[in-house]
């Protein structure tokens, strides 16, 4: 239990997958606009981080890996298909995203409304496929890997809403014509990587 | 004449003036991860080039035939395919490097420059343009990343491409290396100064003031 909420601290802050490993920059820097609009996108990001990451363990696991095909039938052990990997992740993410749509949009129409926009979106983050990818490098079991990708969810939607945050604060200081929107967000990103950087001392 | 002017527009435009990293903000995050050495920089860049083109030219090429509502899946499938032989193709002759280039390969398939510009160029032009706007956008991304990962490696560790260029204090030289410029923060510090130059070099490129 201790090693879990070891492992969750760690990717919300230690391993913040937008600001020490630049995943997700893309919205991160076109949605921190505003503080309501990053909330609802973290949201979304962590849900479907939090379902992807076990799915493709699963996938990596029961169909993918060397040996991974034993359980339809003995003869299939030698079958690998690792190479299919990215393959895989990127349908079975296309696949949820259009899943949690279809369903949210049934049950829970408020809520719907409130993330469709950015529901499509989020098949291409590379925030997600990077939590999949990271999660089979890294060898993590079926636990660890659900504990990773909310734990990574979260911190990126912290930064997010953060940035955003911070955004809407800026519109009253007075910038440079040509740093003016994407650099000075840049430069927002740099300053609160240095921040997140004072986290790793901290262990539990 | 115009013609021509047209196909040399669709190469150099992305370079400068639309650049995709620094101007249209795609493909951000692999121009910060990986930009630490000159040479994770070099070979991203050359992957991306070949994914770009080819999948440019593979989307132009069947635009006609694909109905709009699967056309994203289409897409999908034919870039992360492309992926797939540039990773097994790095494994079997450049091991090291894509070691260290670690899930980067695999993320050039949600590199939003390759998808932007299927999305947005590749479905409405023949292929022949679609190769000149993917060689353009490939320039103006290797452009960045070479720009960013030269000022870091050699602000950093005094190297370039691993050759020592800048003697460090620790081996009896002069330079005192920056290790701020190794980590994440440095990379957006040099992105976002980046973007400041381009801005004050072009200043029709500013940004409208917020309301």
């Amino acid at each position: 239990m201790e090693h879990l909420l070891g492992l969750f601290t760690k990717a919300v802050f230690v391993e913040n997958m937008a600001l020490a490993y630049f995943l997700g920059m893309c919205s991160f820097l076109a949605v921190s606009r505003r503080v309501e609009t990053a909330m609802g996108l973290g949201i979304a990001v962590t849900f479907i981080l939090g379902v992807t990451c076990p799915l493709n363990y699963l996938m990596l696991h029961y169909v993918l890996q060397e040996g991974a095909l034993a359980w339809i039938h003995p003869s299939m052990a030698t079958v690998d298909l690792s190479f299919l990997s990215f393959l895989t992740y990127i349908g079975s993410i296309a696949a949820t995203v259009q899943l949690v749509e279809m369903v949210l949009d049934t049950h829970a129409p408020r809520l719907y409304a409130a993330l469709g926009v950015f529901l499509p979106l989020i098949a291409v983050n590379c925030a997600i496929l990077g939590a999949s990818l990271f999660m089979a490098e890294r060898g993590y079991n079926l636990t660890e890997a659900t504990v990773f990708g909310l734990g990574s969810g979260v911190g990126w939607a912290l930064a997010i809403v953060a940035m955003a945050a911070i955004r809407e604060r800026l519109r009253y200081s007075d910038i440079p014509d040509g740093l003016r929107g994407l650099g000075i967000t840049f430069i927002i990103a740099g300053l609160m990587a240095i921040g997140f950087m004072s986290f790793p001392g901290i262990r539990l | 004449m115009s013609r021509r002017r047209e196909l040399l527009k669709a190469v150099t435009e992305p370079i400068f003036e639309q650049n995709p990293v620094a101007l249209q903000v795609l493909g951000v995050c692999s121009a910060l991860a990986v930009t630490t050495g000159l040479k994770t920089a070099l070979v991203m860049s050359g992957a991306v080039a070949v994914v770009l083109c080819t999948s440019n030219v593979a989307v132009s090429l069947i635009r006609n035939h694909v109905p709009p509502s699967i056309r994203i899946v289409v897409q999908l499938t034919i870039i992360a395919s492309l992926v797939i032989v540039i990773d097994q193709l790095l494994r079997a002759f450049a091991f090291g490097t894509s070691r260290q280039l670690s899930v980067f390969v695999g993320l050039i398939i949600t590199n939003c420059i390759i998808m932007g510009r299927a999305e947005a160029y590749a479905m409405q032009h023949p292929p022949g343009l679609a190769l000149l706007d993917g060689i353009g956008n490939s320039l103006g991304f290797a452009f960045v990343l070479i720009l960013v990962a030269s000022l870091r490696e050699l602000l950093g560790a005094g190297q370039l491409m691993g050759v020592q260029v800048l003697t460090p204090v620790a081996e009896g030289g002069w330079y005192q290396p920056n290790g701020l410029m190794v980590l994440a923060p440095g990379a957006f510090f040099i992105l976002g100064l980046l973007v400041w130059v381009l801005r004050t070099w072009k200043p029709h490129l500013v940004e409208e003031e917020e309301v």
